[in-house]
C-alpha cells in the first residue's frame, strides 16, 4: 500500500491520462446529475414547497391540477375525516405573461397559482390584483412592482416582492390571492373556469401519519379523491418519474464508462508491471497486498478527479447566467458522484485481481529483462 | 536486526540442504519434463557455490526451489534449518520474508524508489520493524560503499551502484541464503569482478551462504566451488 502511495506521489504523470478521463467523466456525471436536480427541482418546487401534509385531487384526474375539480361538498366530505386538521384550496393556471420592456412576442411563462394556505417561503395572501413572483422570472426581466399581463386576456397582477424555489413545470411561478387565480383563469382559459369556491386541489394539515391520512381521505369520499403526501405527489407530477428515469439511465451509462476506463486503465498498468510484480513476490510481497495497492491507487486518483470535477461544476454553475439552464449543484449529488466513481474503480480494479494472483514469483528468476 | 537465521545456519553448519530433489512438469499432451533430477546438494554456513550450466539446464529450477519460490515434486529442502518442503504458498511466502535473499539478473529495483527506500522494500513486505530496518539499510548501505547515493533513484545510479543496491537489498532480511541470478550478465568484465569480489566478501563476511548461478566460467573462481548442472542433473 505505501508502496502504491509512493509511486503516485513519485510519478504523478503516470496517472495523469486517468485522471484527466475520469475528470472529465466526474464532470459528466455531476452535470448530468445537476441538470436532473435541476429539472425535477423546476417542475416540482412549487409542489415541495407545500406546508401541509396531503394534497388531494379529484378522482382520475392522474394528479393533473387541469383535470381536477374540488367542489365546496367534497371539500367538506375531506375536512370532516379524522386526522384533517384544516385544508386550503389551491389552483393554478399556465400562460404567458408580457413584460413591460420585452418585446411583445418575447412573453414569459408563468404558472399563477391561487392559494389559502401559503406555501413554505411563499408570504401571506397579497391583495387582489397583487402576486409574489418566483425570483427566477427577474431572468426574464420581471422587477419589483412591475404590472405583468398574463394570458390573451392581458390581465394585469402586480408583483410586490420575490419568493425562492417554487417554480411549477420548469416555469416561474405567481402566487396569488383565489380571487386574482379565479379571476385571471375565466379571463383567459373560458372552458376551465371555476365557480367560487371550486379548487383544483386541496391542501391538508393533519395531525397524523400523512400517509393514513391520505388513504382515509380517499375511503371517506369513497373514491371520489386521490390523495397523495407532499413527496407522492412530486413524484405523480406527470414526467416527473420519466425524466427522472432517463437521467439516471444516462447516469448509469456513465459510471459503466467510468468502470470500463478505470478497469482498462489499470489492466494495461498490471501487464507493465508483471515483471515488478514476479520481482515483488520473491521477496515476499503478497497477492493481496499488490491488489490492495492497486485499489489504493485507483481510489486516490478517481478521489482527485472527483475533486477536481467538483470544482469544475461548481465554477460552471456560477458563471452560467441563473435561469438559462435548469442546473442544480448540491453537495449530495458531488458526493454522490465521487461515491459512484469509488465503487466503479474498486469494481474496474477487481478485473486486474487475476492477473496479479497469477502473477509467478518464479518468473523473476530467469529472465535478463 | 539479529542475526538469527545466521545463528541458526551456524549452529546446524549446513545453510542449505537438498535431498533428492526432483521437478517433473506436465506438459498439455500428458508427457512429463523432468526438470530436475533428483538433485542432491549440501552449502555450509558461508559456503558459495558457481551454480554453471547452458541455457535449460535446471538453473533457475533449482535456484527458484533453494528460494522457496517454486514447490518440488519431490524430495527434501531444508534452508537455515527449516524443512520447506511441505510448505505452502503463504509459508513460502513468509519463509521467502525471512530466510533468503535475491539478486535478479536484471537487478530489479523499484524503479520509484530511492536507493534506501529499495532496501527497506524488504522489510516493508516483510516483519515491518519500522526503526531497526532503517538502521541496518544504513549500515549496508555505508558497509557497501553508497551511502552518498541512499537519496538518489535507480536511474540516477551507475550500473554497478544498482548492483550493489541490489546485493543490499537481499541481505537486509539477514538470510541463510542468498540466491544470486547471473549477477554479473549486464556488466563489463572489469566491473563484473569488482561486483563479484564484493559479493565475496560480503558473504563470507556475514557468513551468508550463497548460490551463484552463471553461464560465466571466468566468474566462477570467486566461488569456494563450482557445481555443475546439465539437462537436470547435477554434477559437482
Amino acid at each position: 500500500m505505501k508502496l502504491a502511495l509512493l509511486e503516485l506521489v513519485r510519478r504523478p504523470g503516470r496517472f495523469a491520462t486517468a485522471a484527466v478521463i475520469l475528470t472529465l467523466i466526474a464532470v459528466l456525471l455531476m452535470f448530468l446529475g445537476g441538470l436532473l436536480d435541476g429539472l425535477i427541482s423546476s417542475s416540482t418546487n412549487a409542489i415541495k414547497a407545500q406546508s401541509g401534509d396531503v394534497i388531494v385531487y379529484s378522482e382520475s384526474s392522474q394528479a393533473s391540477f387541469l383535470r381536477s375539480r374540488i367542489d365546496p361538498e367534497l371539500r367538506s366530505t375531506v375536512e370532516s375525516v379524522p386526522g384533517v386538521e384544516s385544508t386550503g384550496g389551491i389552483g393554478i393556471v399556465q400562460l404567458g405573461a408580457r413584460i413591460p420592456g420585452n418585446g411583445p412576442r418575447d412573453l414569459a411563462s408563468v404558472a399563477l397559482f391561487g392559494y389559502e394556505i401559503p406555501p413554505n417561503g411563499v408570504p401571506d395572501i397579497p391583495a387582489d390584483g397583487e402576486v409574489w413572483a418566483d425570483e427566477v422570472l427577474k431572468a426574464d426581466g420581471v422587477r419589483d412592482g412591475m404590472e405583468l399581463l398574463l394570458g390573451p386576456a392581458r390581465s394585469p397582477v402586480t408583483v410586490i416582492g420575490f419568493v425562492k424555489d417554487t417554480t411549477f413545470n420548469g416555469q416561474g411561478s405567481l402566487w396569488a390571492s383565489p380571487a386574482t387565480w379565479r379571476s385571471v383563469l375565466a379571463d383567459n382559459r373560458p372552458d376551465a373556469q371555476l365557480a367560487d369556491g371550486v379548487f383544483q386541489a386541496l391542501i391538508v394539515v393533519g395531525d397524523a401519519d400523512p400517509a393514513a391520512i391520505a388513504a382515509d381521505i380517499d375511503a371517506t369520499t369513497e373514491d371520489a379523491t386521490e390523495s397523495f403526501t407532499v413527496p407522492e405527489a412530486v413524484k405523480a407530477i406527470p414526467g416527473v418519474e420519466e425524466q427522472q428515469g432517463v437521467f439516471n439511465q444516462i447516469i448509469g451509462v456513465t459510471v459503466v464508462i467510468a468502470l470500463v476506463v478505470i478497469a482498462l486503465f489499470f489492466a494495461l498498468l498490471t501487464v507493465e508491471r508483471t515483471s515488478l510484480y514476479g520481482v515483488l513476490k520473491a521477496l515476499g510481497a503478497m497477492s493481496r497486498t499488490i491488489f490492495l495497492g492497486l485499489v489504493a491507487q485507483a481510489t486516490v486518483v478517481t478521489l482527485v478527479a472527483g475533486v477536481i470535477a467538483a470544482g469544475l461544476v461548481l465554477i460552471l454553475d456560477a458563471i452560467i447566467p441563473p435561469g438559462a439552464i435548469p442546473l442544480d449543484v448540491s453537495a449530495s449529488r458531488i458526493i454522490t458522484s465521487i461515491v459512484l466513481l469509488l465503487v466503479a474503480a474498486v469494481v474496474g480494479c477487481s478485473f486486474s485481481l487475476r492477473r496479479v494472483l497469477r502473477v509467478d514469483p518464479a518468473s523473476a528468476i530467469g529472465t535478463g529483462s | 536486526m539479529s542475526n538469527t537465521n545466521a545463528a541458526t545456519a551456524t549452529v546446524t553448519g549446513t545453510a542449505l540442504e537438498l535431498t533428492d530433489v526432483r521437478k517433473v512438469y506436465t506438459l498439455g499432451d500428458g508427457s512429463e519434463v523432468v526438470a530436475l533430477a533428483d538433485a542432491s546438494l549440501t552449502l555450509t554456513s558461508d559456503e558459495m557455490i558457481a551454480l554453471v550450466g547452458p541455457s535449460g539446464s535446471g538453473k533457475t529450477t533449482l535456484c527458484s526451489i533453494a528460494g522457496g519460490i517454486l514447490s518440488a515434486t519431490s524430495g527434501s529442502i531444508v534452508v537455515g534449518g527449516e524443512d520447506i518442503s511441505g510448505h505452502s504458498a503463504k509459508e513460502l511466502t513468509k519463509f521467502r520474508q525471512e530466510k533468503v535473499g535475491f539478486v535478479f539478473q536484471s537487478v530489479n529495483l523499484v524503479p520509484f524508489l530511492t536507493a534506501r527506500e529499495n532496501l527497506l522494500v524488504v522489510d516493508e513486505l516483510g516483519r515491518r520493524t519500522g526503526g531497526p530496518a532503517r538502521e541496518r539499510a544504513d549500515q549496508l548501505l555505508e558497509e557497501l560503499g553508497l551511502a552518498d547515493r541512499a537519496k538518489n533513484l535507480p536511474s540516477q545510479l551507475s550500473g554497478g551502484q544498482r548492483q550493489r543496491v541490489a546485493i543490499g537489498r537481499a541481505l537486509m532480511n539477514d538470510p541463510a541464503l542468498v540466491l544470486f541470478d547471473e549477477p554479473t550478465s549486464a556488466l563489463d568484465t572489469h566491473l563484473g569482478e569488482q561486483v563479484m569480489e564484493l559479493i565475496r566478501q560480503e558473504m563470507k563476511t556475514r557468513g551468508i551462504a550463497a548460490i551463484v548461478v552463471t553461464h560465466d566460467e571466468r566468474i566462477t573462481h570467486y566461488c569456494d566451488r563450482s557445481v555443475h548442472i546439465v539437462d537436470g542433473y547435477l554434477q559437482s
